[in-house]
């Protein structure tokens, strides 16, 4: 009897814990499509602040800006990032090197900020778009090499050695044999760097130089939620966490059960 | 190609990117925390401890100890909610477990701003919680929003995933013959618990920590929003010597000090690790 009581304890406990991670999230949603807008009452369903949102000029030039950073960013740093991996994974395991893959995803976001925004002034480079591509690189190419490498934890590297014993070159082997069955995990690790980079905020708004034409989305969010709040910004939040949960949960999917979270 | 050359080239771009875009700019700001700031807000080339002294005289040190002490807090609260959650993932039947962890991690792969300004809507004076509070008869709202109650509430709800992540891989990991015999030998189920299972999990709630304490002492989006600048911790320090004081030296010195801290703490639960006999939590 004891037992099965403390097993409902358990499972009471997590679906509390569920409740707190998702209960705020879906308040928003919630309010998304309240006319008022405001929580302070529910005066009817309506998708007016969806259609504000449509008309909002400035929304959509950040909008722009971020799926170009995310899209310049993610395609760099999957590359480089799952060649890295297969590198790590060939050899034996170094501590060393999981260490400085490790760093990038735990350094404090304002340290990585101020560091590049020093380092890029100190080359005197001009700020914009690309300086965030080449901020949010660091920190994507860990977050790729940690998704890639829980994927090659079950690669059987006899198959790579037999193409080569036949007279594959070691491009082609990576082109026909490696890359197709790491696939998978290379396609999960750019869906999931993408959405770091669409989210990212303060190494974006540190390394994006002054002047709206660079001003990300995040960045946008940042400003309506600072100095103002409109209730636009809970139509901009369920859109977000919409888009969000999608790419992570098709990611979640390509890394199939065994791998996943 | 040898193998090792082979690997040493599919590495490189990898490496040589963060060695030119992390170390290379981590270690500017070593070299900038030791120079002096330039009447006009630029950098002047003259050697100094200035900047480092300053950091621990009483107003800056204050910032520091509090921002510690709220990262602690914050560790400690997700340590307690995190521990029993991943211990009902673990004993949940094995089909569901991944899709328990999916939904744990979820959150933490979207966006951060959004996710703290949802409690800017829950807790502030006309905010859902203090409503429902008047609805059941509370006469002055409370001041749930703009402190440090609402500081550490954001950061455990932030960074909760991790520990429950890191706590959930090694209970995972932990073999259960040794709770059989445990219970054999005519240990109560607390006992084991006790004697067994939290101390070989304990590598797993170090990881879990040191996740949560780094990220959240060094953090500038929730002291900035629900703090509401009235609690200023390191990261919002820093955030203003940049953007608004120009003292890029006196900033860099807190940034490096936030590095160093981070480092050890890595350290630290690398040691722990080893002394518990190898095992690699999370």
């Amino acid at each position: 009897m004891r037992r099965g009581r403390s097993a409902g304890l358990l499972n009471l406990h997590l679906g509390l814990v569920f409740l707190f991670l998702y209960g705020p999230i879906l308040v928003l949603v919630a309010l998304s499509f309240n006319r008022a807008g405001l929580p302070t009452a529910w005066t009817g369903f309506s998708f007016r602040w969806y259609e504000a949102l449509a008309r909002n000029a400035s929304i959509h030039h950040a909008v722009g800006n971020t799926i170009i950073v995310a899209f310049a960013s993610t395609l760099i740093a999957t590359a480089i990032g799952t060649l890295l991996a297969i590198g790590v994974e060939r050899g034996r395991g170094s501590p060393a090197l999981d260490a400085i893959l490790f760093a990038p995803m735990i350094i404090p976001d304002i340290v990585l900020a101020i560091a590049l925004l020093s380092f890029f002034s100190m080359l005197k480079m001009t700020l914009g778009l690309h300086s965030i591509v080449l901020a949010h690189v660091v920190f994507n190419i860990a977050f790729v090499a940690a998704v890639v490498r829980t994927r090659l934890k079950h690669f059987d590297w006899s198959v790579v050695e037999a193409s080569a014993d036949l007279g594959a070159s070691a491009f082609t082997t990576f082109r026909l044999v490696t890359l197709p069955i790491i696939f998978p995990g290379v396609l999960a690790a750019a869906l999931l760097a993408f959405t770091l980079s669409v989210d990212e905020f303060i190494i974006a708004y540190f390394t994006s130089g002054a002047g709206p034409a660079s001003t990300t989305f995040p960045m946008r969010i940042y400003s309506m939620i600072r100095f103002g709040v409109t209730p636009e910004i809970n139509a901009v939040a369920t859109i977000v966490m919409g888009v969000s949960f999608s790419l992570v949960l098709v990611a979640q999917r390509l890394l199939g059960a065994r791998d996943r979270a | 190609m040898t193998p090792t050359i082979r690997r040493a080239a599919l590495m490189a771009p990898g490496l040589g990117w963060l060695a030119l875009f992390l170390l290379v700019p981590c270690l500017l700001v070593l070299g900038l925390s030791f120079f002096e700031r330039g009447v006009y807000g630029g950098i002047d080339y003259i050697f100094t401890f200035e900047n480092y002294r300053r950091a621990v005289d009483p107003l800056y040190r204050s910032i520091l100890l509090n921002s510690a002490w709220i990262a602690f807090l914050a560790t400690l609260v997700s340590a307690l909610i995190g521990y029993p959650a991943a211990y009902a993932i673990v004993k949940a039947p094995e089909r569901w477990q991944s899709a328990l962890l999916v939904l744990i991690m979820l959150p933490f792969w979207s966006n951060y701003l959004i996710r703290t300004y949802a409690w800017i809507v829950l807790l502030n004076r006309e905010g859902l919680i203090n409503r429902a509070l008047a609805g059941l008869g509370a006469t002055e709202p409370l001041p749930l929003l703009y402190n440090d109650f609402a500081i550490v509430l954001g950061l455990v709800y932030g960074y909760l995933p991790f520990m429950v992540l890191a706590i959930y891989a090694s209970l995972s990991r932990l073999d259960p013959a040794l709770l059989e015999q445990s219970a054999d030998l005519g240990a109560s189920p607390v006992s084991t618990f006790l004697r067994i299972t939290l101390p070989l999990t304990l590598p797993g709630v170090a990881a879990g920590s040191v996740f949560v304490f780094v990220l959240s002492i060094g953090n500038f989006i929730t002291p900035d929003l629900l703090g509401g600048g009235r609690r200023v911790m390191v990261g919002n320090l820093i955030y203003k010597q940049f953007l608004a004081a120009r003292d890029w030296p006196f900033g860099s010195a807190l940034a490096f000090l936030l590095i160093a801290i981070m480092m050890l703490l890595l350290l630290t639960q690398a040691l722990l690790v080893r002394r518990s006999g190898g095992e690699r939590p999370a």
